[in-house]
């Protein structure tokens, strides 16, 4: 899988919030996003993950050698972010199982969530409604649905916010292994997070 | 938005018709039988009422067409995303929501005259007044959102959902309303129910055409001055940042 | 079918979602309650005719859906699982999904306010009910499909609650009078081929608009 953004710029009110970005991401690779708060990492990160058109540019996938649209490759990226929330009325398994069933992934949900709940310390909680979680577990529980379906592609955006020490070791752990099986994109406003990812943009 | 010569064209075309259609309409005489091209006959029941067609039917034409514009450069815009189209669209729905107005208005003082009442909850009228609370609406849609991406986006969708019902009005509404409108009762036919029943009269006919054409020679010339307002805006507010 | 198993996942969740926090059925039933008593309170022991029976049955039909039909969308958008359902789902998914949802939600409406009629107002007795069963089987799908675009519309505007009956009421009303006639029919007793017309339009008015909605529906949904 390959990912390359050639002269990527996105324009709110005709107002420029990043411009003519542009790199290559393989597997192996992995890219930090740094930048103050509101310049504009999120929206990159959600221009490359295909959430908003870029006013110019182009965002192109490669899957098996072939251009994808990233429509086509929503089984292949993960995502954890403020912007992507979970429902609040279910429970963390329902949350796992129904979004699971939206992205047509019909597999027992709960076998195969099983190590990933534990690992985050969420295996006890699974039947408890996420309007009760803490925003550490509702943090963590995020990265349990980011990486469930094995993406190849993971977006971390604010990677430790809400997590205690303990929370940040799972994460680390989880960034390392995705950095050897497959391409990472963290966005930060931490510098020694950005040290986590070969490659490095700086926004602002 | 239109090059120089076209303008030229409307402003002065329009301008001209127009002035031609106030003083033929309301000065030339109706008499019972015409004996020159100057002389209307008299329609048994319309008498000088008859004189609102050559303004209320080309307003109520130029409405629609406002609206067309308007969806067509919606449609422009979500394909091409350039804001430009957004611009013309807003600019041509304005105008329709003023010609819209206008038409309700001498709509409703022909029905006064005609029929007694100003409003009847006939067909044509409640067409007209439905074009008029779908701009209203759309204008309602556009001031409640900050981005203008979004705002021309969302907008632009609109006005192709409305235009999708506006079959849907057109057909429907003289079979489901008795109508009090020339031609109502069970002929659907467009916009020409007055041409059977009044409109023999070959100078009336032409004139009726003049004024269609100045209406829309004023709409498109009022809306290239529309435009260019509205893209100087836009510059300005480049500028200023 | 890997879409239909998730547009069928995506209606559920709604359905589930419902069921549990039953926003939408709150308001909707408090909604017709309201209206039901009101009217009853205006009109007393008048007998309204058919076809006022027939306006008012959809008056309430149509504030009803304006108050309980945006949820689906509107719901995500506040919540902030717009994107997280952007990242699961294809935008027709979302949108079959939802409008399916919307549709039930419609046939249940209309049920409940039939019963209520029936029980509020003795005149509306439906005399014709092959032709009545047709007209609000039509008309919900119709009324339900116009609705779930214009959610999908408002809830990335302002002022939801206010804008929503706005930009509805003129997309509505093509299919609002002819449901009301045909209704009229089914109450005065009118045969079942007497409203042929009324059957065609509101067909047609289901295809154009779930048409032009789908084919619009990824200008709205994405941002």
């Amino acid at each position: 899988m390959k990912l390359t953004a050639s002269h990527l710029t996105k324009e709110f009110n005709r107002r420029a919030i990043f411009s003519d970005i542009s790199f290559t991401l393989e597997i192996g690779d992995s890219l930090a996003i740094t930048g103050k708060n509101g310049a504009g990492k999120s929206t990159l990160v959600k221009t490359l993950a295909g959430l908003l058109s870029p006013t110019r540019g182009a965002v192109e996938y490669l899957l098996n050698g072939k251009k994808t649209e990233v429509d086509a490759l929503r089984d292949h990226i993960g995502m954890v972010s403020p912007y992507v929330m979970l429902y609040d009325e279910f429970t963390a398994m329902e949350n796992l199982t129904l979004l699971s069933r939206i992205r047509s992934n019909n597999l027992p949900i709960e076998e195969q969530s099983k190590e990933l709940l534990e690992r985050f310390s969420l295996w006890n909680k699974r039947q408890e409604l996420v309007r009760t979680f803490s925003s550490g577990m509702k943090q963590r529980l995020k990265f349990v649905f980011a990486v469930l379906h094995r993406p190849r592609l993971l977006f971390v955006d604010e990677p430790t916010s809400n997590l205690d020490a303990e929370g940040v070791r799972v994460v680390r752990g989880m960034i390392e292994k995705q950095k050897k099986t497959g391409m990472l994109i963290v966005a930060t406003n931490s510098a020694q997070e950005a040290k986590w990812c070969k490659k490095r943009i700086h926004l602002g | 938005m239109f090059g120089k010569t076209s303008t030229t064209i409307f402003k002065y075309g329009s301008v001209s018709l127009i002035s031609v259609v106030l003083v033929a309409g309301l000065a030339i005489p109706m008499t019972v039988s015409p004996q020159s091209w100057l002389e209307f006959p008299v329609i048994p029941g319309l008498e000088e009422k008859a004189r609102n067609l050559f303004f209320h039917v080309p307003m109520s034409w130029t409405a629609v067409l406002a609206f067309f514009f308007s969806a067509v450069y919606g449609i422009r815009y979500l394909r091409t995303k350039n804001i430009d189209f957004d611009v013309v669209s807003v600019s041509s729905a304005g105008l329709g929501l003023l010609f819209s107005i206008l038409a309700t208005v001498t709509g409703a003082l022909w029905a006064k005259f005609n029929w007694g009442a100003f409003w009847n909850w006939d067909p044509r009228q409640t067409s007209i007044f439905i074009l008029l609370l779908i701009y209203g609406a759309y204008f309602a849609l556009r001031s409640a959102i900050d981005s203008e991406e979004k705002r021309a986006g969302l907008s632009a969708v609109y006005t192709i959902l409305a235009g999708l019902t506006v079959p849907f009005l057109v057909f429907i509404m003289p079979r489901m309303m008795a109508g009090l409108h020339p031609g109502a009762q069970g002929d659907a036919s467009g916009k020409g129910p007055l041409f059977e029943a009044n409109m023999i009269a070959p100078n009336m006919r032409m004139l009726f055409y003049v004024s269609l054409i100045g209406f829309s020679l004023l709409f498109l010339w009022l809306l290239h001055l529309r435009v260019r307002a509205g893209r100087l805006e836009f510059q300005q507010k480049q500028g200023e940042r | 079918m890997k879409s239909l198993s998730s547009t069928y996942a995506i209606l559920l969740k709604d359905a589930q979602s419902e069921l549990r926090t039953r926003y939408a059925v709150n308001a909707l039933f408090m909604f017709v309650v309201t209206a039901a008593v009101i009217v009853q309170l205006a009109i007393r022991s008048e007998q309204p005719s058919s076809s006022v029976l027939s306006g008012l049955f959809w008056v309430v039909v149509f504030f009803a859906a304006m108050s309980g039909l945006s949820r689906t969308f509107v719901s995500e958008e506040e919540r902030g699982t717009s994107m997280t359902l952007q990242l699961v789902a294809t935008s027709s998914s979302v949108y079959f999904g939802k409008l399916l949802f919307n549709i039930v939600l419609t046939l249940l409406l209309n049920l409940a306010i039939t019963l209520l009629f029936t029980v509020v107002f003795p005149g509306f007795v439906v005399q014709t009910f092959e032709t009545f069963l047709l007209t609000v089987v039509l008309s919900s799908i119709g009324l339900a499909s116009a609705s779930t675009i214009l959610a999908a519309i408002i809830a990335k505007a302002n002022t939801k609650g206010t804008l929503y009956p706005v930009l509805a009421f003129p997309i509505l009303l093509p299919l609002l009078m002819t449901a009301m006639k045909a209704t009229a029919r089914a109450l005065e007793g009118d045969p079942f081929g007497a409203g042929i017309e009324e059957y065609q339009i509101l067909i047609s008015y289901i295809m154009v608009i779930t048409a032009g909605s789908y084919l619009l529906f990824d200008y709205v949904w994405k941002d």
